[in-house]
């Protein structure tokens, strides 16, 4: 997986689809990640506070039960291992390290379920950065545990009103938020996935995900697997375990919530500032996605997925939430490890896949992208059939 | 050279002009409030498209697309009603670049044209990125008019002000759509615009009232008002209502470019 174009393209996907006020901004933010990224004290910052703050390396495990189970042989990166739960602090620790390095004071942030606000505060905290954050309003109900949260690290949530009240109407206002404070504020978006540079650069900030995995595989003994697997909302934790494996033989599979699954159902047009794979009616309008996870309630999907798709390098499937907790038990009675509902996705379609897609004896890397605490209230109510 | 740059630079020979905004579909009589702001000495209206995620507008403008889009308004529906309405001032249609691209470039710019639209502001398309749309609007004799922001450096202006056309767009500030307390960084902004090009100059973002359109008349070559006009219409006022608030931005204008 090598870098867009200069103008930020992925193919025909990509891009910069923002207003004049904002392309100052993402100019100066594509120059000041170029730097830095080329920069070995940048790079060190980065590997550092990952390793003394975040919690990196994170394992991996290979699931001996659940492999004899499947007929597979599937390994783990344990993601959810990770300080505050998930892949996401690698992406925020890159970005709120070159916020402080560009000189500003302050970044903003979306979120969907509240994962990525909670750990954008957190290294918001970690590194004296001033935080607000975009939420919408249905949102902050679903997950009102979740802005507590972030309002304990110091962060300021910030409910939209706007459009459908989710997580695309929170980007909408994060993006026009940072129209009116760009000159001191950073955006630290969640996703590979918003105009030239945040794809790529977020890509590379979650890249870390497939290289110690990969040379983890080979302290296993194995140099390739067969098959990577990661869950796919707008696509981060995907892009960097990925990036690990792309050069290799490694079949790459990327698992869409069938209500949010926009390489299965979406079409190309353009959104937060990208060229991708779309949810849109007949007339160009933007659709909600639907899932029982909030972090694939997203209606597109990162650029480079769009393009891996349309290359063929990498594979986008869907699984139903009928599926999804299913797999979170099972992960968690065969392995002790409660999943996070977007995880669930991939395993659903592992469990499904085995013996058939996924042919028996398979070696797979799963990328188990974060922990379900915060989603055990929600299964709850499910499995009680209250909801 | 579009249809729309000679009847402005034409336009500024006579008077400021006055561009008030109003969104597409917002209402069944929209068309209505149209011609009542053309009656009240409006000299090129412009007009909202709707989109779902409109990322440039704040919420006066968003409540009237989300009003827009509940009454099943398209770019289809609305270029027909202004083929329909065949107004004598210039239209020039504001919408995201989502709704063109989905409807197809080459295909939006030919039913712009044909419905008698005579230039377009998108403003999630940076200059970077138009170009494909551009060569198809300018082919059918639609102007692309682009946008100025307080943020852009000099030589991005160059750029814009060599491409733009009709007008050149000069954000008043950094901000989105919506009602303001002055004109902003409007005068500095205007400036840079000058310095590069001799494209007449529009300052839109938070003209709000009349006070604030004879400030930036005193130093460009119009205003754009949108979000104090369609707060109104969200209000319920009639299109009788609107005219005169209209006419007194237009008097505003006249009133100084006559002192100037
Ligand atoms: C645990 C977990 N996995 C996956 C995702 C989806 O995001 P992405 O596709 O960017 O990895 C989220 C988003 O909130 C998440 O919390």
């Amino acid at each position: 997986m090598g870098p867009p174009d200069e103008g930020g393209h992925f193919g025909s996907f990509g891009g910069r689809f923002v207003p004049e006020a904002l392309m100052p901004a993402c100019l100066e933010l594509d120059v000041a990640f170029r730097d830095a990224w080329g920069d070995p004290t940048f790079v060190a910052q980065y590997h550092d506070t990952l390793r003394e703050f975040g919690g990196r390396p994170t394992p991996v495990t290979y699931l001996e039960r659940l492999s004899q189970r499947l007929g597979l042989k599937v390994y783990a990166k344990r993601e959810d291992l990770a300080h505050t739960g998930s892949h996401k602090i690698n992406n925020v620790v890159g970005q709120a390290l070159l916020t402080k390095r560009m000189g500003k004071t302050r970044i903003i942030a979306e979120t969907g379920a509240g994962q990525h606000g909670v750990a954008t505060a957190t290294a918001a905290a970690r590194l004296g950065l001033a935080c607000t954050v975009y939420m919408g309003e249905v949102d902050t109900v679903r997950q009102a545990l979740n802005v507590f949260r972030m309002e304990l690290l110091g962060a300021t949530v910030v409910p939209v009103t706007s459009g459908s009240r989710t997580l695309k109407d929170a980007v909408n206002e994060a993006l026009r938020e940072w129209v009116t404070c760009a000159a001191d504020t950073h955006y630290c978006i969640g996703s590979v996935m918003g105009p030239h540079p945040f794809p790529w650069m977020v890509r590379e900030f979650q890249s870390v995900i497939g290289a110690e995995a990969a040379s983890q595989l080979r302290d296993f003994g194995v140099t390739t697997p067969d098959f990577v697997v990661a869950c796919v909302g707008g696509g981060s934790n995907a892009a960097g375990v990925f990036a690990g494996f792309a050069d290799s033989s490694a079949q790459l599979i990327g698992v869409e919530a069938a209500g949010g699954s926009a390489v299965g159902l979406g079409t190309p047009g353009v959104l937060h500032g990208m060229r991708s794979l779309l949810l849109q009616d007949d007339h160009g309008q933007i659709e909600e996605a639907y899932s029982i996870s909030a972090g694939l309630d997203y209606p597109g999907i990162g650029p480079e997925h769009a393009y891996l798709a349309d290359l063929g390098r990498a594979r986008y499937v869907a699984v139903g939430d009928d599926v999804v907790i299913g797999a979170l038990q099972l992960l968690s009675e065969l392995e002790g490890i409660i999943p996070a509902l977007e995880t669930a996705h991939a395993v659903a379609w592992l469990v499904n896949a085995a013996g058939d897609e996924v042919p028996a004896g398979s070696t797979v890397l799963l990328n188990l992208s974060g922990r379900g605490d915060k989603d055990v209230a929600q299964v709850r109510s499910i499995l009680r059939g209250e909801s | 050279m579009t249809t729309l740059d000679t009847r402005l630079r034409d336009l500024r020979a006579r008077r400021k002009a006055l561009v008030p905004y109003f969104v597409g579909g917002l209402t069944s009589d929209w068309t209505t409030y149209v011609a009542a702001a053309i009656h009240a000495g409006a000299d090129v209206v412009e007009v909202g498209v709707p989109f779902s995620d409109p990322m440039m507008d704040g919420p006066v403008i968003q409540e009237g697309a989300l009003r827009a889009l509940g009454n099943e308004a398209t770019l289809e529906s609305i270029c027909h009603e202004l083929a329909v309405a065949a107004f004598e001032v210039p239209i020039v249609v504001m919408t995201y670049f989502n709704v063109l691209h989905h409807f197809g470039l080459e295909r939006s710019a030919e039913l712009l044209g044909a419905s008698g639209v005579a230039g377009v502001i998108v403003p999630d398309l940076a200059i970077e990125e138009a170009t494909p749309w551009r060569e198809v609007a300018t082919a059918a004799d639609v102007a692309t008019v682009l946008m100025v922001a307080p943020s852009s450096p000099i030589e991005r202006v160059r750029r814009i002000g060599e491409q733009s056309q009709g007008f050149v767009y000069a954000a008043a500030r950094m901000a989105v759509t919506g009602r303001a307390s002055d004109v902003g960084d409007a005068a500095r902004v205007v400036q840079s615009v000058r310095s590069v090009c001799d494209t007449p100059t529009y300052v839109g973002i938070g003209i709000t009232t009349p006070e604030h359109a004879s400030d930036a008349g005193a130093f460009s070559d119009g205003v754009i008002v949108g979000s104090a006009l369609v707060q109104r219409i969200l209000d319920g006022a009639s299109a009788h209502d609107l005219e005169g608030s209209i006419s007194s931005f237009r008097l505003a204008l006249d009133t100084t470019a006559r002192e100037a």
